[in-house]
């Protein structure tokens, strides 16, 4: 029984046995100190690596795709099923707190869609987890697909905290959405393969600073592969789906 | 608000842990770089145990700041406030992350006696 702490340096231990009242008498009432070491997000992953082995046993790859709201993944999604129609057979995961506007959206590009929505009764939850989407797996038809795309909650936080058994994480980016974004939300930049430099056709309409957001882009994630797009146009969405089928 | 998801998390593992015991506080480690309100935390926590053998128990949060160790030169030293992943020694961008994303349930206080 200990106080586990960390200090400046790294370095970790336990103090024994801490009392905040009482002591060994056996008279005292008080409280005692027992160590748990358990991570918040164990249960998370555990079906995350569930899930990634369930994909993978069925030769699907995944990549869950996270951006904040409005910044163009379904329209990227649909501009994606259309030019891997014939060649991938892609099943989505469609996440959005409610409704399913986005999943209709979705409808007639040849995929199948499993539809989540995330309403708890709190207002609803701003990610995908690990158990949401193993909830929508069995409504794809795993054996016959090559790939699934995530669409997950429009949000720069949270959906950045949650495994879910992908392969590959992919983040859409708008420029209308300023360039120190990635110095604001760099858990979600720094956990991305691949950032999607999306709605570029605005470039020339915008004040935006786009080699100020690579440089901000780089600082958070130096590895990151950048592409950019525009799904409105079409302009370097072939990269993108390039990208895919390298995954 | 994924507050909300993780104090669900929060209680499965302490009434594991509790296994009937009253808790008194629970500690928390929490790394810069989780995304955690530590004031939303304590609030959800409240909605959350709230009827529940938990309801009660104190959430104390030790946090703990992000360093990184620069894998071009080994140089090791804190991220500090804004996020910007380079050593501060050699300037290299290729660093990993050595603490800081720390989300752990460390140790419960449980009350004792009758």
């Amino acid at each position: 029984m200990g106080r586990f702490h960390r200090h400046e340096d790294g370095t970790e231990h336990s103090h024994e046995h801490e009392h905040e009242t009482g002591d060994h008498s056996g008279y005292e009432t008080g409280t005692e100190r027992v160590q748990v070491l358990e991570r918040i997000f164990g249960e998370n992953d555990k079906t995350a690596a569930a899930n990634r082995a369930a994909l993978s046993a069925s030769g699907v790859r995944t990549v869950n795709l996270m951006s904040s709201p409005g910044a163009g993944k379904t329209t990227l999604l649909r501009e994606t099923l259309s030019r891997l129609a014939g060649e991938k057979r892609v099943g989505i995961v469609e996440g959005d707190i409610e409704t399913s506007i986005d999943a209709d959206r979705l409808a007639g590009f040849g995929a199948s869609v499993a539809l989540v929505n995330t309403g708890n009764g709190f207002g609803g939850e701003c990610h995908l987890d690990a158990p949401m989407v193993a909830s929508a797996l069995p409504r794809l038809p795993l054996a016959d697909l090559d790939l699934v795309l995530i669409e997950n909650v429009g949000n720069l936080v949270c959906p950045a905290e949650f495994d879910v058994g992908e392969d590959a994480r992919a983040m859409v980016y708008s420029i209308t959405e300023g360039e120190e974004k990635p110095l604001k939300y760099p858990v979600m930049f720094r956990s991305c393969q691949l950032v999607l430099v999306n709605k570029i056709d605005l470039l020339p309409h915008l004040d935006f600073d786009l080699d100020g957001f690579l440089a901000n882009l780089r600082q958070v994630n130096p590895a990151a592969d950048i592409l950019q797009v525009s799904a409105r146009t079409g302009e370097g969405v072939d990269g993108w789906v390039d990208w895919l089928r390298k995954i | 608000m994924h507050e909300l998801s993780l104090c669900g998390s929060i209680a499965d593992i302490v009434g594991r842990h509790a296994a009937g015991r009253t808790v008194s506080v629970i500690h928390l480690q929490v790394g810069q770089l989780r995304q955690v309100v530590p004031d939303t935390l304590v609030y959800c926590w409240d909605l959350v145990s709230a009827d529940t053998p938990l309801a009660g128990a104190r959430i104390d949060i030790d946090h703990v700041p992000a360093r990184m160790r620069c894998k071009a030169c080994g140089h090791s030293a804190e991220v500090g406030d804004l996020p910007v992943f380079a050593c501060p020694e050699c300037g290299g961008v290729n660093a990993e992350i050595t603490a800081g994303e720390e989300f752990m349930i460390t140790s419960l206080d449980l009350e004792t006696g009758t």
